[in-house]
């Protein structure tokens, strides 16, 4: 592939009623997002703003970012046609935008590249990170390797001892592994646990925060960062259809596939947009992931957004088949979009996820992330809102080699 | 005078306590740090996520949300310790979350009626502090901020604009109650915040014995201890008041023989 789309300007402008022009100066997503941060981490994150508006209009970075997602990551990733999955759901052409095919098999490493060189620009020494299924602490291992700094990954204690492989992972790449045993130790403890190590160390490290969430400026540079992959699709779409898709859609747990994905095309009219959440065992029974359908706004983690939590504002466990969407809250830019109504959110259980799974497997022959199974598995509940001569694109942000313990766990099979 | 600044304004340093609330017999616990000497009681409100505090305050906001501990409880003890101690102030530390579910109005309100005097709130930086803090003061409470060893000159003056009561120092770039500052440094960051503000200013993250509150006691205005209570309501569970009393005794004959 010649054009280059990563960095490149083919698309149109934010204009005056631009959906693309969030978050303001003072990073808020209309009333969501913002820096809910203790006053120790306060000029702390004021200075990574500084830094990450110099990087962003420091063109050598730019390149730099642009050159490792290509020879590094494995950028761009292919669109694709799934044919077969298109014949059996009988309506819409079916393209799959293939992160799953990148270096560490999902979207996660986007991101991860961008904030390290945004690290080393500001001479941080040491990188620490969250990580709850683990894709994320490997991605994050993966950079500090590659450019040779150390690396500290909490993670719940409850995921390490479900994740062995990706503890191993981490570990081979040099990366030290610290359970938290706190909460019910998984990715929001890890979150917490990140956080006070952060405060008490805030001279020499750099936190790589794993998806469009936190205190600003976070979920933006996480958004600009993984906004590879709708500027990426944008362009593969005209060349290769000569249009625009009519729908989007993508799993959503912190958000930062599906925002990645959308962003590109906010200020597309005619491009539809679905972000689907993880309604675990239903939102009615309460054990869910589902932060927009079944929660409310509130504070954590540095910004203000659809949170799971009780009458007293305390905050409630997610649950979800896929440990990557586990998480009581969502990135403020999805709570805004969701206000707005520019996005739509849709809840898909761990079966209806589960489902689809195996359907894609057999049908296309990838095992795709039980993340992105729940986008996969939203596909028959849309495909009768649109015709055969139209698109819908999905993204498949990870690969599913990570979850076939867990899938074969739920299918009564030994491994 | 409120009650705060009269706390302030005894002719010895002030002793700040914190413990949180729901955890053990909190009523019985917040007598005995009044009865050790205690001249401002800070009530910890329980929090799922508490991710300014060390070990000893996460397992506090663990026992206390264990045993079922709500926000109307919460109010229920500060409003049953204004009427066992009309003049002592007290004041309510906590997150965002908890304080803003109902809404900042119905909390500082709610807060007011219960006969608290100040609100620490640890992640609502004065860069988001346009709906809690008017809230606060509209209905006479005071909003106490956090300054820390980050908060550099130029950033102080947005740190006091709108802080009433007094000024909390965290003397330690970290959790509660796991490293303690160098002497040296808190005396240079408390001269340097007193040259900007007339409120007092109490030190407070890491101070757990009578020597270390001594020692703070000679530039501050007050003395924070948190952690150290904790951890003797975690060991001693209903046995805690006469532990409790021992300590702030300890701390608080330390600080009135030092300022």
């Amino acid at each position: 592939m010649t054009e280059h789309p990563n960095s490149s300007g083919n698309q149109p402008p934010a204009k005056a009623n631009s959906f693309r022009q969030m978050p303001d100066s003072r990073g808020h997503f209309g009333t969501y997002g913002g820096r809910y941060v203790a006053e120790t981490l306060m000029p702390l994150v004021l200075e990574l703003e500084r830094e990450y508006r110099a990087a962003k209009a420091d063109a050598a970075f730019q390149q730099q970012f642009d050159d490792l997602l290509e020879h590094y990551v494995g950028r761009p990733s292919p669109l694709y046609f799934a044919e077969r999955l298109t014949e059996a759901l009988g309506g819409a052409q079916m393209w799959f935008k293939r992160e799953e095919l990148n270096h560490t098999g999902a979207h996660k490493i986007n991101n991860c590249i961008g904030q390290i060189l945004l690290a080393i620009r500001m001479g941080k020494t040491r990188i620490i990170a969250e990580t709850g299924a683990g894709q994320h602490g490997v991605a994050t291992a993966t950079v500090c390797a590659r450019f040779g700094l150390p690396c500290t990954i909490f993670m719940g204690a409850t995921d390490v001892a479900r994740q062995q492989p990706n503890v191993f992972r981490m570990k081979l790449l040099g990366a030290e592994v610290v359970p938290v045993d706190s909460g019910a130790a998984t990715l929001k403890d890890a979150m917490n646990e990140a956080l006070r190590h952060w405060v008490a160390h805030v001279e020499d490290t750099f936190y790589i925060i794993g998806t469009a969430a936190g205190p600003h400026p976070y979920p933006e540079l996480v958004r600009d960062f993984q906004s590879v992959i709708g500027k990426e699709a944008r362009a593969q779409m005209l060349a290769r259809t000569g249009r625009l898709p009519d729908l989007l859609v993508a799993a959503v747990g912190g958000g930062s596939n599906a925002i990645g994905l959308f962003h590109p095309f906010l200020d597309d009219p005619d491009v539809a947009m679905v972000g689907v959440e993880a309604a675990g065992h239903g939102i009615d029974s309460g054990q869910h992931a589902a932060s927009l359908t079944g929660g409310a706004p509130g504070v954590l983690h540095g910004n203000k957004t659809y949170l799971l939590q009780d009458e007293d504002g305390q905050i409630t466990e997610a649950h979800s088949i896929s440990a990557g969407l586990d998480y009581p809250g969502i990135g403020p830019e999805h709570a805004w979009l969701y206000e707005s109504g520019r996005v739509k959110y849709l809840p898909i259980g761990d079966d209806e996820a589960l489902e689809a799974f195996q359907l894609c497997c057999r049908l296309e022959g990838i095992i795709p992330a039980l993340e992105s199974a729940h986008a996969l598995a939203a596909l028959p509940k849309l495909v009768g809102d649109y015709g055969r001569d139209q698109i819908i694109l999905v993204n498949v942000s990870g690969r599913g080699d990570k979850d076939i313990f867990t899938v074969a766990d739920k299918l009564g099979v030994k491994i | 005078m409120t009650r705060l600044s009269s706390a302030f304004a005894k002719p010895h340093r002030a002793l700040v306590t914190f413990i949180t609330a729901g955890d053990g017999d909190t009523a019985a616990n917040l007598d005995a740090l009044v009865e050790g000497g205690a001249d401002v009681i800070e009530l910890g409100m329980p929090f799922t996520d508490p991710m300014a505090d060390g070990p000893a305050i996460q397992a506090a906001n663990i026992r206390a949300l264990g045993a079922g501990t709500t926000t109307a409880e919460v109010l229920r003890i500060a409003r049953e310790f204004r009427q066992r101690h009309p003049d002592v102030p007290l004041v309510l530390m906590g997150y965002a979350n908890p304080m803003v579910r109902r809404g900042p109005e119905w909390f500082a309100s709610a807060a007011a009626e219960a006969g608290v005097d100040g609100v620490i709130c640890v992640d609502i930086p004065p860069e988001e502090d346009d709906a809690l803090g008017p809230a606060l003061r509209a209905a006479g409470i005071a909003p106490i901020r956090l300054a820390t060893p980050t908060t550099d000159a130029a950033r102080l003056p947005q740190v006091l604009e709108g802080s009433a009561g007094f000024l909390y120092y965290v003397s330690v770039a970290g959790i509660t109650g796991k490293q303690q500052a160098a002497q040296a440094s808190i005396d240079e960051a408390v001269r340097r915040l007193k040259a900007a503000t007339n409120l007092p200013v109490a030190v407070g993250f890491g101070v757990r014995t009578p020597e270390q509150a001594a020692a703070i006691a000679k530039v501050a205005d007050g003395v924070v201890v948190g952690s150290a209570l904790v951890e003797l309501v975690g060991e001693h569970g209903k046995d805690a008041p006469e532990h409790l009393r021992k300590l702030t005794s300890a701390l608080a004959e330390a600080i009135r023989t030092a300022g």
